[in-house]
């Protein structure tokens, strides 16, 4: 089957993997790169894409995104997630599996598959339960959930306190060479606590969440990584001292990798300000110089993965007093924007943060994405870096509107995103 | 058949297969080949055993370890006694002994004994006049059990040595693996342990064991699959997911089988848990020694009990 090939022309390559960054153009063909460079020959029969001057570049990877389907289609389906991706330059969206029933069962993963293949216009890869459940007793069938398309195990959402569990699962998942994905935060520590734990929240009258919670699990997980020999991935660290955790580990050449969301990059506790439940995260909003830790970890390249963490919660869930609200935010059509502050403050070159987005992901994911090259395949995005605009929540795609960065000047906006070599996203005003 | 000669086996216990040498193994299995033959005559029995005790004491319940035994003792003429211990009420070392010393006054010449915690069965050995035969000591060792497996191996490929030999599945949990791994080795074949991580005792590659988990990959080219059970305890979650994805991925089928040697033979100690460690069609096809192992065992235990019997007192 051959389609129409897409011409994109006169834009500013970047391509995180090969860290180059020229002005030129990509030849699109059946859904590949086809041709990538400065003199990109136009084929007579293709459709042109002029750019403008633009960034193009892989499109994004974001390994944590919470979708309602199965289970709370009210909150996100794969439908609109997917156009939610879309519009924010994800091209390829890691589900969490923490749904009702929750993904630990292979027809499970593989309705998952068909249904976004059907709905989504992104791809979606469900990552599964480690535990039965997400009960943290009784590890699911990573063999089986493999081949039917689990690209990850976690349990999400949840942290997996038993030690012996979470040996045994690493243990095992090193034969099937699968990636274990842990929220790190150890809910007895965290117990009560809905923000972190400090002078602000005791200003605000509010338990605390230690760093403790994040750091013990974190360093008990490392060691029986040391142990197993698992492949390992912190889904989001979120303080100074577990970046150090990491430092080490890597140091020790361990197969460990790490992730931080976006809102630990771009926010801080102060942003609670007046009891704001789009604030409540898990893990929690940290101290300022927690985030500028995080920034300095995800230059130096400890931290390898920037997430949305995306998180849709109805306004039920929502709308009550900051101890009871549920945690989480929206994040996929904020994530590229958010994190090019970091570019627009000198703190990280668009390359490299573009490598955290895209490439880094791909390469812990074993997905063939996440770099400009030929023969890759054709999810790409053209985003202009400088565009400012002020969110407004109402225009969001998602079907939950809990951003945290409502109404908040953001620069950088996305005007094309190419999934598959199709267009799925098109900005208006282009 | 004449009685076997004295002195055969220089050992007063069978406490495992480590501490044996290949000489030892070796004057064995001779010697069970001859009871192979006495077995399969009509008139079975042997007076080698007369006037001797033998007593089985199984603080686990075993019906075919046990009655082997109670067969291949009856056989040599002995007066064979079993004795099933509840094991709620001997969970205590000083029970065991209390118990060892109990049955030491009533003169046994040989006590054969199955106990769910590994070092048990020495334990109990250094309490007792007579001599102790290993029936089963937790995790720990089986002699007789790889005993029967060698004379199975032996009598059908005509040697053991040089033979590429695959144990797959719960090796961390059986005994009937370790006690197997240390006489084939010594035996002189080599020795491959498939099975999940999870279930692959920590270190044992050091002790210089080929280990691999994938049974594709552990079973090229091997000459003997032999298969291990998987306790129902251990099926869901703990050590491995499911019986449907122990199956998939471990369990012997055609299909895996077919990545053997074409004259691979399958073994498996029983009972077997037809759907979890074995398809059915691989346990009762062309390939299989299943039974035929069973057969094995009385021959081999009725060597043990007689090289025993010959270092007994008043001989």
């Amino acid at each position: 089957m051959s389609s129409q090939p897409i011409l994109f022309k006169n834009a500013r390559l970047i391509d995180p993997a090969g860290d180059r960054e020229e002005r030129g153009g990509v030849l699109v063909r059946d859904g590949f790169i086809q041709a990538v460079g400065p003199q990109v020959a136009e084929a007579a029969d293709a459709q042109v894409i002029d750019c403008g001057g633009q960034v193009l570049s892989p499109g994004l990877i974001d390994m944590r995104a919470f979708i309602g389907e199965p289970g709370g289609p009210y909150r996100e389906t794969l439908k609109s997630a997917g156009e939610a991706a879309a519009a924010g330059g994800v091209t390829t969206v890691v589900s969490m599996p923490d749904t009702s029933p929750a993904l630990d069962d292979p027809a499970v993963i593989d309705f998952i598959v068909r249904r976004a293949r059907d709905t989504s216009i992104v791809n979606i890869c469900p990552a599964a339960a480690l535990t039965k459940g997400l009960e943290g007793q009784e590890m699911v069938e990573i063999g089986r959930l493999k081949e039917a398309g689990a690209i990850a195990f976690t349990d999400g959402a949840r942290s997996l306190t038993n030690a012996q569990v979470m040996r045994r699962a690493l243990t095992y998942a090193r034969d099937f060479d699968a990636l274990i994905i842990h929220h790190v935060e150890d809910p007895d520590l965290v117990g009560q606590g809905v923000m972190n734990e400090g002078e602000f929240a005791s200003r605000l009258g509010l338990p605390g969440i230690p760093r403790e919670a994040e750091t013990v699990m974190l360093e008990r997980d490392i060691r029986l990584v040391r142990l197993t020999g698992g492949r390992y991935h912190a889904a989001m660290i979120s303080c100074a001292d577990s970046a150090e955790i990491m430092r080490r580990a890597k140091q020790d050449v361990l197969p460990v990798t790490c992730g931080v969301s976006i809102n630990h990059l771009a926010l801080n506790e102060n942003d609670i300000g007046d009891y704001r439940t789009f604030l409540k995260l898990s893990p929690p909003l940290r101290h300022e110089d927690d985030r500028q830790a995080m920034i300095e970890a995800l230059a130096d390249g400890t931290i390898d993965v920037i997430v949305s963490d995306h998180n849709p919660q109805d306004v039920e869930n929502k709308r009550l007093p900051f101890a009871e609200a549920a945690d989480g935010a929206v994040g996929l059509e904020t994530l590229l924007s958010a994190a090019l502050r970091l570019v627009h403050s000198d703190r990280i070159s668009l390359p490299k943060l573009l490598r955290a987005l895209s490439t880094k992901p791909a390469e812990i994911l074993g997905l063939p994405g996440g770099r400009l090259a030929v023969g890759a395949p054709a999810d790409l995005i053209v985003f202009d870096p400088d565009a400012p605009y002020v969110l407004d929540k109402r225009q969001l795609k998602s079907l939950s509107k809990n951003t945290p960065f409502d109404e908040a000047r953001l620069e950088g906006r996305v005007s094309t995103t190419m999934v598959a070599g199709r267009v799925v996203f098109q900005h208006d005003t282009m | 058949m004449t009685d076997a000669p004295r002195s055969v086996f220089p050992h007063r216990h069978l406490l495992g297969i480590e501490g044996l040498s290949p000489l030892d193994i070796q004057a064995l299995l001779d010697l069970a080949d001859q009871q192979v033959e006495v077995s399969r005559q009509i008139e079975k029995s042997k007076s080698s055993l007369r006037g001797r005790t033998q007593i089985n004491l199984f603080f686990e319940a075993s019906t075919r370890t046990q009655s082997s035994f109670e067969i291949a003792g009856k056989r040599l003429g002995a007066d064979v006694m079993n004795m099933q211990v509840g094991s709620s009420s001997v969970k205590k070392g000083e029970t065991l002994i209390d118990t060892a010393v109990t049955l030491n006054a009533m003169r046994p010449d040989i006590i054969v004994v199955r106990h769910h915690a590994a070092g048990a069965v020495h334990l109990l050995a250094q309490k007792v006049d007579c001599s102790v035969v290993n029936a089963g000591d937790g995790a720990h060792e089986h002699p007789t059990q790889a005993l029967l497996d060698a004379l199975t191996i032996r009598r059908n490929k005509g040697r053991i040595e040089g033979l590429t030999v695959a144990i797959c599945g719960d090796i961390l949990h059986s005994r009937v693996a370790r006690s197997n791994m240390i006489l084939l080795a010594a035996m002189g074949a080599r020795v491959r342990l498939v099975a999940p991580s999870t279930l692959l005792p920590p270190g044992i590659a050091r002790l210089g064991f080929e280990t691999f988990t994938s049974m594709k990959e552990g079973l090229k080219d091997a000459d003997i699959v032999m298969m291990l059970r998987l306790q129902r305890e251990r099926m869901n979650g703990s050590f491995v997911p499911s019986v449907k994805e122990y199956f998939r991925f471990y369990g012997l089928d055609q299909e895996k089988l077919a990545f053997a040697k074409p004259d691979a033979l399958v073994m498996h100690p029983g009972p077997m848990n037809r759907g979890v460690e074995i398809s059915s069609d691989v346990a009762d096809g062309p390939q299989s020694l299943i039974r035929e192992q069973v057969e094995m065992g009385v021959a081999v235990r009725m060597a043990v009990l007689e090289a025993l019997a010959s270092h007994l007192p008043n001989r």
